[in-house]
Protein backbone atom coordinates (compact mmCIF):
# COMPACT_ATOMS: atom_id res chain seq x y z
CA UNK A 1 0.00 0.00 0.00
CA UNK A 2 2.85 2.34 1.21
CA UNK A 3 5.17 1.65 -1.88
CA UNK A 4 2.14 2.15 -4.41
CA UNK A 5 1.87 5.60 -2.65
CA UNK A 6 5.64 6.49 -2.60
CA UNK A 7 5.36 5.64 -6.01
CA UNK A 8 3.13 8.19 -7.00
CA UNK A 9 4.78 10.97 -4.89
CA UNK A 10 8.11 10.04 -6.82
CA UNK A 11 6.75 10.20 -10.34
CA UNK A 12 4.83 13.62 -9.62
CA UNK A 13 7.83 15.21 -8.07
CA UNK A 14 10.36 13.88 -10.53
CA UNK A 15 8.08 15.31 -13.46
CA UNK A 16 7.77 18.38 -11.41
CA UNK A 17 11.38 19.09 -11.11
CA UNK A 18 12.36 18.45 -14.73
CA UNK A 19 9.66 21.36 -15.77
CA UNK A 20 9.90 23.80 -13.15
CA UNK A 21 13.46 24.12 -13.18
CA UNK A 22 14.49 25.57 -16.58
CA UNK A 23 11.13 28.23 -16.71
CA UNK A 24 11.39 28.94 -12.75
CA UNK A 25 15.14 29.74 -12.86
CA UNK A 26 16.08 30.80 -16.40
CA UNK A 27 14.82 34.40 -16.50
CA UNK A 28 17.82 35.82 -18.74
CA UNK A 29 16.90 36.04 -22.66
CA UNK A 30 18.86 34.09 -24.45
CA UNK A 31 21.18 36.19 -26.68
CA UNK A 32 22.93 34.01 -28.86
CA UNK A 33 21.55 33.42 -31.80
CA UNK A 34 22.02 30.47 -32.38
CA UNK A 35 20.59 28.96 -29.28
CA UNK A 36 17.71 31.36 -30.21
CA UNK A 37 17.41 28.55 -33.26
CA UNK A 38 17.64 25.81 -31.00
CA UNK A 39 14.75 26.31 -29.08
CA UNK A 40 13.09 27.34 -31.98
CA UNK A 41 12.83 24.39 -33.34
CA UNK A 42 12.61 22.46 -30.55
CA UNK A 43 9.00 21.68 -30.38
CA UNK A 44 8.73 20.74 -34.20
CA UNK A 45 11.78 18.09 -33.32
CA UNK A 46 10.50 16.58 -30.28
CA UNK A 47 7.10 16.10 -31.82
CA UNK A 48 8.52 14.82 -34.82
CA UNK A 49 10.83 12.22 -33.24
CA UNK A 50 7.92 10.98 -30.59
CA UNK A 51 5.22 10.38 -33.99
CA UNK A 52 7.73 8.57 -36.09
CA UNK A 53 7.95 5.60 -36.18
CA UNK A 54 5.73 5.23 -32.93
CA UNK A 55 2.51 5.93 -34.29
CA UNK A 56 2.54 2.99 -36.56
CA UNK A 57 2.52 0.88 -34.05
CA UNK A 58 -0.16 2.73 -32.02
CA UNK A 59 -3.31 1.10 -32.86
CA UNK A 60 -1.85 -2.46 -31.34
CA UNK A 61 -4.87 -3.60 -29.06
CA UNK A 62 -4.74 -3.86 -25.64
CA UNK A 63 -2.77 -6.53 -24.42
CA UNK A 64 -0.81 -7.63 -27.67
CA UNK A 65 3.00 -7.20 -28.36
CA UNK A 66 3.58 -3.60 -29.85
CA UNK A 67 3.68 -4.32 -33.96
CA UNK A 68 3.33 -2.08 -36.96
CA UNK A 69 -0.32 -2.25 -38.54
CA UNK A 70 -2.02 -1.52 -41.58
CA UNK A 71 -4.56 0.27 -39.71
CA UNK A 72 -2.08 2.86 -38.43
CA UNK A 73 -0.36 3.16 -41.82
CA UNK A 74 -3.34 4.14 -43.17
CA UNK A 75 -4.97 6.38 -40.42
CA UNK A 76 -1.36 7.99 -40.16
CA UNK A 77 -1.86 8.66 -43.95
CA UNK A 78 -4.93 9.96 -43.63
CA UNK A 79 -3.56 12.05 -40.86
CA UNK A 80 -1.06 13.87 -42.71
CA UNK A 81 -3.13 14.45 -45.51
CA UNK A 82 -5.79 16.00 -43.31
CA UNK A 83 -2.86 18.44 -41.21
CA UNK A 84 -1.46 19.64 -44.64
CA UNK A 85 -5.09 20.55 -45.66
CA UNK A 86 -4.66 22.04 -42.35
CA UNK A 87 -7.82 20.63 -40.33
CA UNK A 88 -8.04 21.12 -36.73
CA UNK A 89 -6.27 19.07 -34.39
CA UNK A 90 -9.47 17.65 -32.50
CA UNK A 91 -10.72 16.57 -36.52
CA UNK A 92 -7.40 15.08 -37.30
CA UNK A 93 -7.51 13.15 -33.86
CA UNK A 94 -10.85 11.84 -34.01
CA UNK A 95 -11.17 10.94 -37.86
CA UNK A 96 -7.83 8.77 -37.89
CA UNK A 97 -9.15 6.60 -34.63
CA UNK A 98 -12.28 6.17 -37.02
CA UNK A 99 -10.43 5.13 -40.15
CA UNK A 100 -8.16 2.91 -38.04
CA UNK A 101 -11.14 0.91 -36.52
CA UNK A 102 -12.51 1.21 -39.63
CA UNK A 103 -9.44 -0.76 -41.29
CA UNK A 104 -9.29 -3.15 -38.17
CA UNK A 105 -12.99 -4.19 -38.96
CA UNK A 106 -12.46 -4.70 -42.95
CA UNK A 107 -9.50 -6.63 -42.46
CA UNK A 108 -10.36 -9.54 -41.85
CA UNK A 109 -13.18 -9.62 -44.61
CA UNK A 110 -10.63 -8.57 -47.12
CA UNK A 111 -8.03 -11.10 -45.72
CA UNK B 1 -9.45 38.59 -18.74
CA UNK B 2 -9.32 38.85 -22.12
CA UNK B 3 -6.31 36.73 -22.64
CA UNK B 4 -7.35 34.27 -20.19
CA UNK B 5 -10.52 33.87 -22.19
CA UNK B 6 -8.37 33.66 -25.41
CA UNK B 7 -6.15 30.73 -23.58
CA UNK B 8 -9.31 28.84 -22.92
CA UNK B 9 -10.26 28.62 -26.60
CA UNK B 10 -7.45 27.54 -27.59
CA UNK B 11 -6.91 25.05 -25.17
CA UNK B 12 -10.11 23.49 -25.82
CA UNK B 13 -9.53 21.40 -28.91
CA UNK B 14 -6.29 20.09 -26.30
CA UNK B 15 -8.63 19.03 -24.19
CA UNK B 16 -11.09 17.04 -26.55
CA UNK B 17 -7.93 15.33 -27.76
CA UNK B 18 -6.76 14.14 -24.47
CA UNK B 19 -10.21 12.42 -23.56
CA UNK B 20 -9.32 9.30 -25.51
CA UNK B 21 -5.79 9.40 -24.60
CA UNK B 22 -6.52 9.68 -20.98
CA UNK B 23 -9.55 7.14 -21.59
CA UNK B 24 -6.96 4.75 -22.69
CA UNK B 25 -4.86 5.16 -19.52
CA UNK B 26 -7.74 4.96 -17.11
CA UNK B 27 -8.69 1.51 -18.87
CA UNK B 28 -5.01 0.02 -18.71
CA UNK B 29 -4.42 1.50 -15.01
CA UNK B 30 -7.60 -0.65 -13.82
CA UNK B 31 -6.52 -3.71 -15.50
CA UNK B 32 -2.94 -3.47 -14.00
CA UNK B 33 -4.94 -3.15 -10.43
CA UNK B 34 -5.24 0.47 -9.57
CA UNK B 35 -8.42 1.94 -8.59
CA UNK B 36 -9.87 4.88 -10.55
CA UNK B 37 -9.17 7.07 -7.64
CA UNK B 38 -5.76 6.41 -7.78
CA UNK B 39 -5.43 6.19 -11.96
CA UNK B 40 -7.25 10.22 -11.90
CA UNK B 41 -4.62 11.03 -9.24
CA UNK B 42 -1.64 10.23 -11.55
CA UNK B 43 -2.90 11.99 -14.24
CA UNK B 44 -4.01 14.82 -12.28
CA UNK B 45 -0.19 14.42 -10.60
CA UNK B 46 1.57 14.04 -13.88
CA UNK B 47 -0.53 15.41 -16.79
CA UNK B 48 2.10 13.36 -18.75
CA UNK B 49 0.87 10.87 -21.45
CA UNK B 50 3.67 8.39 -22.12
CA UNK B 51 5.82 8.73 -18.52
CA UNK B 52 2.34 7.87 -16.79
CA UNK B 53 2.05 4.74 -18.92
CA UNK B 54 5.74 3.47 -18.29
CA UNK B 55 5.57 4.52 -14.64
CA UNK B 56 2.12 2.48 -13.85
CA UNK B 57 3.85 -0.78 -16.11
CA UNK B 58 7.15 -0.23 -13.27
CA UNK B 59 4.76 -0.26 -10.41
CA UNK B 60 2.75 -3.06 -11.19
CA UNK B 61 5.77 -4.95 -11.52
CA UNK B 62 7.23 -3.49 -8.52
CA UNK B 63 10.11 -1.78 -9.34
CA UNK B 64 13.32 -0.24 -6.89
CA UNK B 65 11.92 3.48 -6.41
CA UNK B 66 15.32 4.63 -8.51
CA UNK B 67 14.33 2.55 -11.38
CA UNK B 68 11.36 4.35 -11.61
CA UNK B 69 12.82 7.54 -10.97
CA UNK B 70 15.01 6.87 -13.81
CA UNK B 71 12.81 6.02 -16.36
CA UNK B 72 10.32 8.76 -15.43
CA UNK B 73 12.79 11.29 -15.97
CA UNK B 74 14.52 10.10 -19.11
CA UNK B 75 10.51 9.61 -20.61
CA UNK B 76 9.97 13.31 -19.22
CA UNK B 77 13.13 14.81 -19.86
CA UNK B 78 11.43 16.30 -22.74
CA UNK B 79 9.77 18.49 -21.10
CA UNK B 80 13.11 20.14 -19.84
CA UNK B 81 13.89 21.20 -23.17
CA UNK B 82 10.05 22.73 -23.53
CA UNK B 83 10.43 24.70 -20.14
CA UNK B 84 13.63 26.26 -21.12
CA UNK B 85 12.17 26.95 -24.53
CA UNK B 86 8.98 28.47 -22.61
CA UNK B 87 11.17 30.51 -20.37
CA UNK B 88 12.14 33.15 -23.37
CA UNK B 89 8.63 33.25 -24.32
CA UNK B 90 7.63 34.57 -21.07
CA UNK B 91 8.18 38.17 -19.62
CA UNK B 92 11.68 37.96 -17.67
CA UNK B 93 10.17 39.93 -14.35
CA UNK B 94 7.37 37.27 -14.12
CA UNK B 95 7.18 35.92 -10.46
CA UNK B 96 8.72 32.64 -9.76
CA UNK B 97 4.74 31.47 -8.47
CA UNK B 98 3.55 32.33 -11.43
CA UNK B 99 6.19 30.72 -13.29
CA UNK B 100 6.07 27.49 -10.86
CA UNK B 101 2.32 26.98 -11.85
CA UNK B 102 2.69 27.20 -15.57
CA UNK B 103 5.18 24.42 -14.83
CA UNK B 104 2.97 22.10 -13.94
CA UNK B 105 1.12 21.70 -17.31
CA UNK B 106 3.80 21.92 -19.78
CA UNK B 107 2.75 19.39 -21.63
CA UNK B 108 3.60 18.66 -24.99
CA UNK B 109 0.21 19.60 -26.87
CA UNK B 110 -0.34 22.66 -24.35
CA UNK B 111 3.21 23.68 -24.82
CA UNK B 112 3.30 23.48 -28.84
CA UNK B 113 0.40 26.10 -28.78
CA UNK B 114 1.81 28.16 -26.47
CA UNK B 115 5.43 28.63 -28.81
CA UNK B 116 3.00 28.60 -31.61
CA UNK B 117 2.13 32.44 -30.20
CA UNK B 118 3.36 35.32 -32.01
CA UNK B 119 4.02 37.09 -29.04
CA UNK B 120 5.13 36.48 -25.55
CA UNK B 121 2.85 33.73 -23.48
CA UNK B 122 1.48 35.75 -20.38
CA UNK B 123 0.16 33.98 -16.97
CA UNK B 124 -3.71 34.64 -17.78
CA UNK B 125 -3.45 33.29 -21.45
CA UNK B 126 -1.56 29.82 -20.76
CA UNK B 127 -3.86 29.75 -17.64
CA UNK B 128 -6.87 29.60 -19.79
CA UNK B 129 -4.99 27.06 -22.05
CA UNK B 130 -3.98 24.89 -19.29
CA UNK B 131 -7.44 24.96 -17.72
CA UNK B 132 -9.55 22.30 -20.24
CA UNK B 133 -6.69 20.42 -21.13
CA UNK B 134 -6.15 19.34 -16.91
CA UNK B 135 -9.75 18.62 -16.45
CA UNK B 136 -9.92 16.66 -20.21
CA UNK B 137 -7.17 14.70 -18.86
CA UNK B 138 -8.32 13.61 -15.51
CA UNK B 139 -12.10 13.27 -16.37
CA UNK B 140 -10.92 11.44 -19.38
CA UNK B 141 -8.91 9.01 -16.96
CA UNK B 142 -11.80 8.70 -14.63
CA UNK B 143 -14.33 7.47 -16.90
CA UNK B 144 -11.96 5.00 -18.57
CA UNK B 145 -11.51 3.79 -15.51
CA UNK B 146 -15.02 3.73 -14.78
CA UNK B 147 -16.17 1.81 -18.34
CA UNK B 148 -13.13 0.09 -18.39
CA UNK B 149 -14.70 -3.23 -20.04
CA UNK B 150 -17.13 -1.42 -22.20
CA UNK B 151 -14.73 -1.74 -24.73
CA UNK B 152 -13.05 -4.30 -27.23
CA UNK B 153 -9.41 -4.56 -26.73
CA UNK B 154 -9.62 -3.76 -30.73
CA UNK B 155 -11.10 -0.18 -30.02
CA UNK B 156 -9.15 0.57 -26.79
CA UNK B 157 -6.06 -0.22 -29.67
CA UNK B 158 -7.34 2.01 -31.98
CA UNK B 159 -7.94 4.71 -29.46
CA UNK B 160 -3.81 5.24 -28.90
CA UNK B 161 -2.94 6.72 -32.45
CA UNK B 162 -4.79 9.69 -31.55
CA UNK B 163 -2.39 11.39 -29.61
CA UNK B 164 -0.13 11.00 -32.38
CA UNK B 165 -2.16 12.12 -34.88
CA UNK B 166 -2.76 15.49 -32.58
CA UNK B 167 0.82 15.81 -32.82
CA UNK B 168 0.58 15.54 -36.61
CA UNK B 169 -2.16 18.03 -36.91
CA UNK B 170 0.18 20.39 -34.63
CA UNK B 171 3.36 20.10 -37.14
CA UNK B 172 2.43 19.61 -40.38
CA UNK B 173 1.33 22.95 -41.49
CA UNK B 174 4.02 24.60 -39.90
CA UNK B 175 5.93 22.64 -41.80
CA UNK B 176 3.91 22.82 -45.23
CA UNK B 177 4.82 27.19 -44.39
CA UNK B 178 8.67 27.07 -43.54
CA UNK B 179 10.97 24.81 -45.21
CA UNK B 180 13.63 25.13 -42.16
CA UNK B 181 10.98 23.66 -39.94
CA UNK B 182 9.98 21.01 -42.57
CA UNK B 183 13.59 19.94 -42.50
CA UNK B 184 13.60 19.91 -38.88
CA UNK B 185 10.78 17.32 -38.81
CA UNK B 186 12.20 15.31 -41.31
CA UNK B 187 16.05 15.08 -39.77
CA UNK B 188 14.33 14.44 -36.58
CA UNK B 189 12.05 11.79 -37.84
CA UNK B 190 14.56 10.10 -39.43
CA UNK B 191 16.54 9.56 -36.65
CA UNK B 192 13.94 8.70 -34.13
CA UNK B 193 13.49 5.59 -36.93
CA UNK B 194 17.74 5.19 -37.06
CA UNK B 195 17.46 4.83 -33.21
CA UNK B 196 14.72 2.14 -33.35
CA UNK B 197 16.00 0.27 -36.61
CA UNK B 198 19.78 0.42 -37.30
CA UNK B 199 21.53 -2.58 -35.15
CA UNK B 200 23.26 -1.36 -32.62
CA UNK B 201 21.95 2.12 -32.87
CA UNK B 202 18.69 1.15 -31.67
CA UNK B 203 19.90 -0.35 -28.06
CA UNK B 204 19.30 3.27 -27.10
CA UNK B 205 15.50 2.83 -27.95
CA UNK B 206 15.59 -0.06 -25.65
CA UNK B 207 16.36 1.71 -22.11
CA UNK B 208 14.53 4.27 -20.49
CA UNK B 209 11.22 3.41 -22.37
CA UNK B 210 12.12 4.80 -25.49
CA UNK B 211 13.07 8.48 -23.79
CA UNK B 212 16.39 8.57 -24.74
CA UNK B 213 16.14 8.02 -28.34
CA UNK B 214 13.16 10.58 -28.70
CA UNK B 215 15.47 12.87 -26.42
CA UNK B 216 18.53 12.47 -28.65
CA UNK B 217 16.76 12.40 -32.19
CA UNK B 218 14.92 15.80 -31.26
CA UNK B 219 18.12 17.63 -29.97
CA UNK B 220 20.43 16.33 -32.73
CA UNK B 221 17.43 17.65 -35.24
CA UNK B 222 17.38 20.85 -33.80
CA UNK B 223 21.14 21.12 -33.80
CA UNK B 224 21.92 20.48 -37.07
CA UNK B 225 18.75 22.59 -38.11
CA UNK B 226 20.24 25.21 -35.71
CA UNK B 227 23.75 25.21 -37.38
CA UNK B 228 23.02 25.35 -41.27
CA UNK B 229 20.93 28.55 -40.23
CA UNK B 230 24.39 29.70 -38.49
CA UNK B 231 26.58 28.92 -41.42
CA UNK B 232 24.27 30.14 -43.73
CA UNK B 233 24.11 33.58 -41.21
CA UNK B 234 28.00 33.41 -41.33
CA UNK B 235 27.78 33.49 -45.25
CA UNK B 236 25.52 36.36 -45.78
CA UNK B 237 27.67 38.34 -43.07
CA UNK B 238 30.54 37.26 -44.84
CA UNK B 239 29.22 38.60 -48.66
CA UNK B 240 27.65 42.10 -46.57
CA UNK B 241 31.50 42.87 -45.82
CA UNK B 242 32.76 41.76 -49.01
CA UNK B 243 30.49 44.31 -50.92
CA UNK B 244 30.83 46.84 -48.35
CA UNK B 245 34.72 46.96 -49.14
Amino acid sequence: MSYLYICMFLMFLTTYLIRVIPIGFVRKKMENLWIQDFIYYIPFSVLSAMTFPDVLYSTTATGAEPHISVSAIVATLVALVLAWRKRGLVLVAIVSVLVAIAVELLMPLLF
Amino acid sequence: MNEFIRGIKRGFPICLGYIPVSFTFGLIAVKMGFTPAQATIISLTNMASAGQFAGIRLIEGGAPYIELIITTFVINLRYFLMSLSLSQKVAPDMPFYKRAVMAYCITDEVFALASMEPDEVSFPFFGGLMLTPILGWTSGTLLGAVASGLLSPMVQGCMGIALYCMFIAIIIPPACKSRKVALAVVISAFLSCMFKYVPGLNELSKVGGGGWAIITAAILGAAICASIKEVKRRRKAATAERSDA
